[in-house]
């Protein structure tokens, strides 16, 4: 029963999911959305619970076997603890029973979102620009043939991209879309089409139950 | 009275006449003489600017959309020449019209996407002329549009999936009665051995990294499934393994996944609760967290198979720079090009589906591998005939998509 029941109600979301497209009638597609949609955003709710509670529980556990820098889970506590009182004392705004605002210091939870969460993730963003130099220093490094077509490829792409570019050959913007469009687009829709069969297959093996391993097995 | 006179009189009552009576059709109209007469019954606001006249469309049908949702009714018509483009109007049966859409000059077709399933319309057509002059045509006889219970549009999809799934089932079937399938040889997957074997001899960990996406991405699925593999081997090594997830959904149940495999392995007291944990569900955060992880706890191994959008570079980069050997797939195309470079071994498409078949070497998984595998040849060649015919002249996908239903 135990693995007969997730069995069953997976088969029963997985041909609802499947048949979306191919029956368009309002009731079924209203039958659809209530089902998997709205149980979805349920099921995420209590996840989300289950998810919180286990990162608390992570780096307390941490804290208390002073890990390698547990000082770190000490900052992550203090933060989640801080925030969620701000968050629930203080309403989205600032406009509950805590106030958020001393003198002209804001601190209500969208500031901190804005002005804080924001900012860092702009930051690790930007962080991408230097990785993507590193990463091109390596891959632009011609050690066979395929990396030494893939070098002066995406040289001729680059350059097709700026005026340099055709003052150096009046060609090359159209080498370089030629590139982009024709075998960039090809080998594009040859993973594509690969992708949407592994994602057929994979699918099958789970409706059919060949591919268990999501419903775990340990007690 | 005399001959003149009685001429006289002839004349002059026709040059009454003539002034008296209404002008013909031809003069009226700005635009070129159109043989529908303009629509001019309707009592609707368009009689009341009455402006300058204009051939209307003639030919004018609606009809319910076919194979849809019930939300839908066609209009088509004949171009009115000269037209710059025309105005969509609609009418409850004996109702004032009111615009529900335009189209350019080139259409002679228009979907109006507004209906309720049931309930029954009249269309006109108004031609506009370049100057704003119109030209209405008579209105369509009333139609309804009905919800359909199969879109017959996708006929043709549903005969290829049901050949697909039954290719992967006569192979699951064939792999089931024991028979030995060959697969072909994926570079990545058979590293996985010498990658998770290299993390125990230096005694070190094994990073798996299960992708930003949340349960509903078959990526994030096929990932799982790998996952169980994977964690069977750590838990047969002693490897430790650390699982970090970017969403609750996902962590529940890929903590599930380590420990049903440690139960798999023999192992299940080896199995760490702390081993799989969620960290946070903002992918560029989650980003910084997993980079954390892999300077400080310098795992011997990363794996970086899931769903990822741009913070895939930064993983994979970091992984580098500390030296792990880096496994990585995904089926964002666009972040395929970072994971080539930036790592040992890459997953392309399908051979992340792939995955966990080929790691288990599980007879009926592997039947299901070889049915996709079969799948894409069919489709390669089906590729390749498609080629030569347009090569020849014959548009094959027109024909697919105007084939009878």
């Amino acid at each position: 029963m135990r693995d007969k029941l997730p069995l069953a109600l997976l088969i029963i979301m997985g041909l609802l999911g499947f048949s979306d497209r191919f029956i368009p009638h309002p009731v079924w597609r209203t039958l659809n959305e209530l089902l998997r949609n709205k149980m979805l955003i349920l099921i995420s709710v209590f996840a989300l619970v289950l998810g919180l509670g286990n990162l608390l529980i992570h780096h307390v556990n941490r804290i208390k076997k002073r890990g390698t820098y547990w000082q770190h889970s000490v900052t992550l506590i203090a933060s989640f603890v801080l925030v969620s009182i701000i968050g629930l004392l203080g309403g989205p705004n600032g406009n509950l029973w805590m106030p958020t605002q001393i003198g002209s210091f804001q601190f209500d939870i969208m500031t901190i979102y804005m002005k804080g969460l924001v900012a860092l993730q702009s930051t690790m963003f930007a962080l991408l620009a230097f990785y993507m130099a590193s990463a091109a220093y390596r891959s632009f490094r011609a050690r066979s043939t395929l990396a030494v077509l893939l070098l002066v490829s995406a040289f001729v792409v680059m350059l097709g991209q700026v005026p340099i570019g055709e003052a150096l050959h009046a060609k090359m913007p159209v080498i370089s879309q030629w590139i982009m469009r024709v075998p960039n687009t090809a080998s594009k829709r040859g993973v594509d089409l690969g992708i949407t069969l592994g994602a057929l297959a994979t699918m099958l093996k789970i409706l059919t139950g060949v591919e268990r391993s999501w419903m775990g097995g340990g007690k | 009275m005399n001959r003149s006179g009685l001429l006289w009189l002839i004349g002059l009552g026709l040059a009454i006449g003539l002034a008296l009576s209404p002008p013909p059709a031809s003069a009226q109209t700005a635009g070129p003489p159109g043989d529908a007469a303009p629509e001019t019954a309707a009592a609707d606001s368009t009689m009341l600017a009455a402006p300058p006249l204009w051939a209307a469309p003639s030919d004018v049908a609606a009809k319910d959309t076919p194979w849809d949702d019930g939300s839908s009714i066609t209009v088509t018509w004949s171009a009115a020449p000269g037209a710059s483009r025309y105005r969509i109007e609609r009418a409850e049966p004996g109702g004032p019209f009111a615009e529900v859409g335009s189209a350019v000059a080139t259409l002679t077709h228009y979907n109006d996407e507004t209906v309720a399933p049931d309930a029954e319309f009249v269309y006109r057509v108004v031609a506009l002329g370049p100057a704003g002059e119109e030209g209405a045509s008579t209105p369509t006889a009333p139609v309804a549009s009905e919800a359909q219970w199969f879109n017959g549009w996708l006929t043709l999809v549903l005969i290829a999936l049901i050949a697909f799934i039954a290719v992967i089932l006569y192979f699951i079937r064939k792999a089931r009665s024991g028979e030995h399938l060959f697969i072909r040889r994926i570079a990545g997957l058979e590293a996985v051995d010498e990658a998770v074997g290299r993390a125990t001899e230096m005694g070190r960990a094994v990073l798996y990294v299960p992708g930003v996406g949340d349960i509903q991405y078959l990526s994030t699925i096929a990932s799982l499934n790998v996952l169980g593999e994977i964690a069977k081997k750590t838990a047969e090594y002693g490897t430790a393994l650390r699982v970090p997830c970017a969403n609750p959904v996902v962590y529940t149940v890929a903590r599930e996944v380590v420990q049903g495999a440690h139960a798999a392995a023999g192992r299940p007291d080896t199995y760490d609760a702390d081993s799989v944990y969620f960290l946070t569900e903002y992918a560029l955060s989650y980003a910084a967290a997993v980079q954390g992880i892999m300077v400080r706890e310098r795992p011997a191994t990363n794996f970086l198979l899931g769903y990822f959008a741009g913070e895939s570079l930064i993983l994979a980069e970091t992984g580098a720079s500390t030296g792990a050997i880096q496994i990585a797939g995904t089926d964002a195309t666009a972040q395929l090009p970072f994971f080539v470079v930036a790592c040992d071994y890459t997953l392309i498409g399908e051979e992340m589906y792939a995955a966990s078949a080929y790691i288990s070497r599980e007879p009926l998984s592997v039947g299901a591998l070889k049915g996709q595998d079969v799948g894409k040849v069919v489709l390669i060649l089906t590729l390749i005939v498609g080629t030569i015919l347009s090569f020849a002249g014959v548009d094959f996908v027109r024909i697919l998509e105007t084939a009878p239903r």
